[in-house]
């Protein structure tokens, strides 16, 4: 019942609502329709960028809150039986690894999202998020090297998990570099949605892949990133760290969704204006 | 004869012509083959423990460099467009499309893995293995390689772009393929397991392939 | 708080990862700016959105 209440505008890539359609509902009913249509109000990009001003500063603040207390749980934290202090990486390492996957979740999602319901925010989001998964992706290579070398005597070590992060950030600079080479938006982002639904298949097979390479050619010493079963003391720390980074990722996220929206509006009006202005 | 076979037929006869590029995909083999000893040295010992590994490798970045040749001809005379707008299903054009550019370009190298094997002091028993696992897993590398020649189909310098994005992609044939090499030669391992993976990835590739290729040919194109 | 023998380790893993954070951060408002500005310009050269509504109406 509720979008032949509205119509969609192609020009704007949004949805209006039909003002004549409203007047003969019934009270109760117009009020049920306006509280339910709440998602679709999203997909309008006016009514999301009201709601992400409103909400960035919250998120922000809640992000800058956890991220505190998280540094301040990991400083505090007591040292490794084997690592000793240099289990600290660990409450940044791990936190950056997950979400290295997860935002590449959240671009999957974004491109069902526009291949299947054609959502138009979907595209904003799956181009927002590449950059801001790969800066993570790299912080937990990096980390992850760092957190190795006084284990293992070097930075780099061809194990399981940081072999599967690099190949994951060879994924990501490569989406990255697709979006760069298609011209219009539209196209960039469908084709951009069946890389990302690609890479999303192919990642599980990626990491059974890798494992499998990595016993097959066991290094010397097999040391495991982690240890077997995480002390309380240390998982408080790590869990404190990993709900921050996602906050974080959030709100990076709404921010860089946003200027993309302003990006493809300054460009339609540039069209506006190249035709408007014959040269 | 059905739409398919046509097809089929028609890029196998393009790609043996002259400019085709199917038989320079051996040659660029070859190429990497030799360059191998000069890189690692002539210590015919390192390169029998290397040699399928190097086989390997060189079949991947040959078959790399036939990919964009998938869609690219076609795409530039038009008949891409005709190929996207006939009755037949469009996965089922692209499955033909890969299945001929395996025929054209893939049977080749395994052809030529037992021949380039002599060079790396390869005995009979281990490049028939090779070219086994070859025959295995050059199918997954030219189904999935399809998906990023289709995304990069209408990009003016996609070729280094496509390469960029079927690597990830073809690491795991990689893994497998040469695994299965090693088990087969020296290793403890049994030839099985990796061996039906490998199978398994081509298998699957068969099916992601086509699907991820008609999807980005129809997307991209209008 | 001793970091151990390893302290350069630990101590490059935290400043790595609030530069890059801190980057991103500074990417991000930085590009904001620039659309704002660009919209500026465009409602002062007189474009008028298919709305009506000027270019520079962020909201």
């Amino acid at each position: 019942m509720g979008w032949t209440d509205y119509r969609f505008d192609a020009d704007q890539l949004s949805l209006r609502r039909d003002e004549t359609k409203q007047a003969t509902l019934p009270a109760a009913t117009a009020a049920i329709i306006t509280d339910n249509m709440t998602l679709i109000d999203l997909a309008n990009p006016t009514r999301f960028l009201t709601l992400t001003a409103r909400l960035l500063p919250w998120l922000a603040a809640l992000t800058a809150i956890l991220l505190l207390a998280g540094l301040y749980q990991s400083a505090v934290a007591p040292d490794d039986y084997q690592q000793g202090a240099t289990v600290k990486i660990m409450f940044i390492h791990v936190p950056n690894a997950w979400l290295s996957m997860f935002v590449w979740g959240v671009m999957s999602l974004a491109a069902l999202g526009t291949l299947v319901w054609r959502h138009p925010l979907a595209d904003v989001a799956a181009k927002a998020a590449a950059p801001i998964g790969a800066a993570f992706t790299f912080l937990a290579l990096v980390t992850g090297s760092l957190w190795g070398r006084p284990m293992w005597g070097t930075y780099w070590e061809w194990d399981a998990r940081l072999t599967s992060v690099l190949i994951l950030f060879l994924m990501y600079l490569g989406l990255i570099a697709l979006w760069r080479a298609v011209e219009d938006p539209a196209r960039a982002a469908r084709a951009a949605a069946i890389l990302t639904l690609v890479g999303a298949i192919n990642l599980p097979i990626i990491k059974f892949s890798v494992d499998w390479w990595n016993t097959l050619h066991q290094p010397a010493s097999v040391i495991r990133l982690g240890g077997p079963t995480l002390d309380r003391a240390f998982l408080i720390p790590l869990l404190v760290m990993a709900a921050a980074f996602s906050l974080l990722f959030a709100t990076l996220h709404l921010a860089a969704m946003r200027n993309e929206i302003l990006r493809r509006r300054v460009r339609a009006l540039q069209m506006i204006q190249a035709r408007q202005r014959p040269a | 004869m059905t739409a398919l076979a046509a097809l089929i037929q028609r890029d196998i006869k393009i790609a043996l012509r002259v400019g085709g590029g199917a038989l320079i995909g051996v040659l660029f083999f070859l190429t990497v083959v030799v360059l191998m000893p000069f890189a690692v040295g002539p210590d015919l010992a390192l390169l029998t423990r290397l040699g399928p590994a190097i086989l390997w490798l060189g079949a991947l970045l040959a078959s790399l460099l036939t990919l964009d040749r998938l869609f690219m001809a076609d795409h530039e005379d038009g008949s891409l467009d005709l190929i996207v707008m006939s009755r037949t299903p469009l996965e089922l054009a692209c499955a033909a499309k890969a299945l001929a550019h395996w025929l054209a370009a893939g049977l080749p190298l395994i052809i030529a893995a037992p021949v380039l094997g002599l060079l790396l002091n390869l005995d009979a028993a281990s490049t028939s293995a090779v070219a086994l696992t070859l025959l295995a897993g050059t199918p997954a590398l030219t189904f999935t390689g399809m998906i990023g020649a289709a995304l990069s189909v209408t990009l003016h310098r996609g070729g280094l772009l496509l390469a960029v994005l079927v690597l990830p992609l073809s690491i795991p044939v990689l893994i497998f393929g040469v695994a299965a090499s090693q088990a087969a030669i020296s290793g403890p391992l049994s030839f099985g397991t990796p061996f039906s993976i490998l199978c398994a990835l081509s298998l699957v590739s068969f099916v992601i392939g086509p699907i991820a290729a008609a999807a980005s040919l129809r997307h991209g194109l209008d | 708080m001793s970091l151990g023998p390893y302290a350069s380790f630990i101590v490059t893993s935290y400043l790595l990862v609030t530069v890059v954070v801190l980057v991103l951060i500074a990417w991000i408002a930085i590009d904001y700016r620039r659309q704002k500005q660009r919209l500026r310009e465009l409602d002062a050269s007189g474009v008028v959105r298919r709305s009506g509504r000027s270019a520079a109406e962020v909201q």
